[in-house]
């Protein structure tokens, strides 16, 4: 790892909202370093924290219920602490997101051209035929034919995946040197979500965007990413460089999504690799390691948090909160020929 | 306007063509061919005589065919040819004596209203669940319970009769001085408006409370944009939709007769009034000519809801057309 | 193709149409959209045919047509021999407990007013087969089948994940012990741990039960699990079908081969290879 000054630092970042039912910690002490030009993946599934994580680094999870605690420095502003007009400039402007549904994400009523306008002259001085012209340009440099035309097209006149690509196309208007993309395939065709991804890869490569890719499925992070960061219930269970996660994970909640990946070109498994049970609710998290009900590792030491740490001597970078020795990892991950979760005997 | 609306246009101006007719037949049947009896002593008002009732039904052709008998009805309800036989007026010269009075009833109430509702609704939204919230909410209720008449009566006593600051009902015309124009009209405004304004501002409240948990009211936060634009330009915009409807359709209610109780209290002889005075005399001419003119007026101002709801949300344009 | 006698399900030049209707005064048709284009299909007893297709494709308005929820414009549907299409309401209500539906959304398919007891045990208290305390038993039982605890009989449906609400809606469709369970995108909507669950339990019950199943889906890994053969579906009609093995590893048609090159390979280094050998990614 070189010693740049990373361009995203978040520290300690801890979210919790209270709601009637009780105080839900969604995001608790995350950590993590993003350089210019870097692709980060945040994986996890429902209450993750992933999204809350993402949406908080751009001020939009404020708000009178919300406890918001720890650090995150972007181009040397610290965002969690910054005031709303200082949040503002920053955002759309030097941090762009993008979201999962374009349909619901894009304003009905107004034209995609128009939209995209509007971003530019929120933080800009552009007149309006200049700030059209970068529009067009910039719906063009996303792949969307035809774009003259097409900007004076209202949202549900394109296709999803002209509709996202549209919704990349604003966010990258005013050339941010850092894109949050939360989930932005899911709701597409696999044909539409392939194109996206190339597209978000080109403008990484092209453009040294960096790029916190947040998904539920660590299939579409294997062409993209550069570093991975495993989320479960709020918290960060392991991350690494993308070989270190895919290769040599640490953590069994890990070595499930690992598992649970299908591959087109193996034989079927007779029985689709699973993780037992379901993430727990945020109201009652389980004592210790959050993952402990649903591992089949799991031993007397569970009962108390593991601390996120590098374990694994050679790559300091990768970290992650198992109580296993390394040895023992190695040697529980592998099921059936290939890195899985489930006890042997299933 | 583009192809699409042009199309919408178009559409629902012959729709609403159809409407009309099928709603004058409608008035006819009602007035005419329905109720037992015989129209002609029906029609000669409450102190009949033979010769009166001979010619009514001369005049009306009630002896005609029943198309016949529509056909005379229009003609005469249209071109200004229907007589009260009870006080001798032309019904058509009243209405139109009487409609500058309604409009000016109607449309200050309206803009009064919307402007008022907007702004309560919003400032409501905005502090959902806080003490001001609900205070409104409590206000809010009240105005909707409370009668107009009844409103408008308790006004007129105190504010008009008792301390002499509005006038004691009555109408000024305009052309003649319209600071008194404007300052009878006050009482009768606010009396009408009251009703809706609690009305309205629960509604845009609700609306406004959905809208702003849409996902591009976050995607215009997270482009960056003010607050104040946030607000207008996406929440406040997407949530007038249904509240511009519902206006219309309330306006054109209002105009069509809606007003009456508010028009009796005032005195303020517009066409509501005018149709009050005639259902207690039981007078068919006017009742039958203000039905037809109310009735046409809801429905153009329905037709007009339809277009200006097209115009405000492009969704509703592509009828019948695959998207894409 | 087989002679129909031996297919559970037999689908012949299945069409379905919406038509497009527009003028200035009265509609007039004027264009139609071609949902489902004539298709062909056919599913043994105790056999799973996966059914892929991207949106737009119109595989849930197939699974609609099939099971008569929608009319069909023209075209057959053979159940058991029996042709379903034209048939009278009276006539098809006791074949529905044969064929029977699971749905995409767990949190819209399930009545929210209602509770899981009442959910499950309908099927069995709308055609007569248990009431009262019968009824129950057999409920509980069918919850414990799925994984789910007698306990949750009296529950509503938003106490519950996503995945186990599925769960409830499979307890609902195998209620009745049907011979073929239609089930539209079950997984699409679960986080990916909890898919291979329900596809598990899919698979178990189908060992046990020897139903059917139509397994539609996007994602062509989770149908390619479960399924025997798989049919492809683009723009209404069924491009290519057979054995599963063969079509995900020898596809013939263009657009499956699309469809398969677009699944994502999850393995760095396979990944970067692959991109290597390709050059200049082809779009």
């Amino acid at each position: 790892m070189n010693a740049r000054t990373p361009l995203l630092e978040v520290r300690d970042l801890s979210v919790s909202f209270n709601t009637e039912e009780g105080t839900v910690p969604a995001v608790d002490g995350v950590d993590f370093r993003l350089h210019e030009g870097e692709v980060l993946a945040v994986v996890g599934e429902s209450g993750s924290g992933k999204s809350v994580t993402a949406t908080t680094l751009m001020g939009l999870t404020r708000g009178p219920n919300a406890t918001i605690s720890g650090s995150a420095s972007f181009e040397g502003a610290e965002l969690l602490a910054a005031g709303e007009e200082e949040l503002r400039r920053i955002r759309g402007n030097r941090m762009a997101m993008i979201f999962q549904d374009p349909m619901s994400s894009l304003d009905p009523v107004y034209r995609v051209g128009d939209q995209i306008v509007e971003q530019i002259q929120a933080h800009r001085d552009t007149g309006s035929a200049e700030a059209r012209e970068r529009a067009i340009e910039l719906l063009d440099a996303v792949g969307i034919p035809d774009a003259a035309r097409r900007a004076d097209a209202y949202p549900h006149e394109l296709s999803g995946g002209m509709r996202q690509r549209a919704m990349i196309a604003m966010a990258l208007s005013l050339e941010p040197s850092l894109l949050i993309a939360d989930e932005p395939t899911t709701a597409l065709d696999v044909t539409i979500q392939a194109q996206i991804l190339r597209l978000l890869e080109d403008l990484n490569r092209e453009r040294g965007l960096a790029t916190i890719l947040i998904t539920h499925d660590l299939g579409v992070v294997a062409e993209v990413a550069d570093r991975i960061l495993v989320m479960y219930a709020g918290k960060v269970v392991e991350q690494g460089t993308l070989d270190e996660i895919f290769y040599d994970p640490q953590h069994p909640y890990t070595w499930g999504l690992l598992g649970s990946l299908t591959r087109l070109d193996r034989p079927r498994p007779k029985r689709l690799p699973q993780i037992s049970g379901s993430p727990p609710s945020l109201l009652a998290l389980p004592q210790g390691c959050p993952f402990r009900p649903r591992c089949p590792h799991e031993f007397s030491k569970c009962t108390e948090l593991p601390p996120l740490e590098a374990r694994v001597a050679e790559a300091s970078g990768q970290c992650d909160r198992c109580w296993l020795a390394p040895e023992e990892k190695r040697e529980k991950r592998v099921v059936g020929g290939r890195i899985g979760l489930e006890a042997p005997t299933a | 306007m583009s192809a699409d609306m042009t199309r919408f246009v178009v559409r629902r101006l012959l729709s609403m063509l159809l409407v009309l007719f099928a709603v004058s037949v409608l008035v006819f049947l009602i007035f005419n061919v329905l109720p037992n009896g015989d129209p002609a002593v029906r029609m000669a008002g409450k102190i009949p005589t033979e010769t009166q009732i001979e010619a009514i039904r001369e005049e009306w052709g009630f002896d005609e065919p029943v198309y016949v008998q529509y056909a005379t009805m229009m003609k005469k309800l249209f071109t200004g040819e229907t007589i009260s036989y009870f006080t001798q007026q032309n019904v058509n010269e009243e209405i139109r004596k009487g409609l500058p009075r309604t409009f000016a009833l109607a449309v200050g109430a309206a803009i009064i209203w919307m402007a008022v509702a907007v702004a309560l609704g919003l400032y409501s939204a905005l502090r959902a669940g806080r003490i001001s919230d609900r205070f409104l909410n409590v206000l809010a209720l009240i105005g909707i319970s409370m009668p107009v008449f009844w409103l408008g009566a308790l006004l007129l006593y105190y504010l008009g009769y008792k301390a002499g600051i509005f006038p004691n009902g009555g109408y000024v015309e305009f052309f003649d001085d319209p600071v008194q124009w404007f300052w009878h009209l006050v009482l009768p405004w606010f009396a009408l408006s009251v009703l809706f304004i609690g009305f309205y501002s629960r509604v845009l409240r609700s609306d406004v409370l959905e809208t702003m948990g849409e996902d591009y009211v976050r995607t215009a936060r997270a482009k960056g944009l003010s607050e104040r634009r946030v607000l207008l330009r996406h929440v406040l915009r997407n949530s007038l939709i249904p509240i511009v409807t519902l206006w219309g359709l309330d306006f054109g209610a209002v105009l069509g007769g809606g007003a009456i109780l508010t028009e009796t209290v005032f005195n303020l002889q517009g066409v509501g009034q005018y149709a009050a005075d005639s259902i207690g005399q039981l007078d068919l001419p006017p009742i039958m000519a203000v039905t037809m003119f109310g009735a046409f007026f809801i429905v153009i101002f329905n037709t007009v809801v339809d277009i200006a709801y097209a115009a405000l949300d492009p969704r509703i344009r592509l009828e019948g057309r695959p998207t894409r | 193709m087989s002679t129909s006698g031996e297919h559970l399900l037999e689908v012949t030049d299945l069409v379905k149409h919406f038509p497009i209707k527009s003028g200035l005064l009265f509609s007039r048709q004027v264009d139609s959209v071609r949902a489902v284009d004539g298709v062909d299909l056919h599913v043994s007893a105790g056999e799973t045919l996966g059914l892929v297709g991207e949106s737009g494709s119109g595989k849930s308005t197939l699974c609609r047509a099939v099971l008569q929820l929608l009319e069909p414009t023209s075209g057959s549907v053979r159940f058991e021999g029996r042709e379903l299409v034209g048939l009278r309401q009276r006539r098809l209500r006791p074949l529905r407990r044969e064929m029977q539906m699971i749905f995409q959304d767990p949190y819209a398919s399930l009545n929210p007013r209602r509770r899981v007891g009442q959910i499950v045990g309908g099927p069995l208290k709308l055609n007569g087969i248990a009431s009262g305390v019968e009824l129950r038993r057999r409920v509980e039982e069918l919850l414990d089948r799925v994984g789910l605890s007698p306990e949750h009989h009296d529950r509503f449906p938003h106490e519950f994940s996503g995945g186990q609400r599925q769960r409830i809606g499979i307890a609902r469709a195998i209620a009745l012990k049907p011979k073929l369970i239609v089930a539209d995108e079950p997984v699409s909507a679960l986080d990916v741990s909890i898919q291979a669950q329900i596809v598990n339990l899919l698979d178990d019950l189908q060992d046990e039960l020897g139903v059917a199943y139509v397994f539609v889906a996007h994602d062509i890994g989770v149908v390619r699990h479960i399924s025997d053969r798989i049919a492809v579906m683009h723009h209404g009609k069924i491009v290519e079908h057979g054995d599963v093995d063969q079509v995900c590893e020898r596809p013939r048609d263009d657009y499956t081969k699309k469809l398969l090159a677009a699944v994502p390979v999850p393995d760095p280094r396979e990944s970067r290879e692959r991109r290597q050998r390709a050059g200049s990614a082809p779009g």
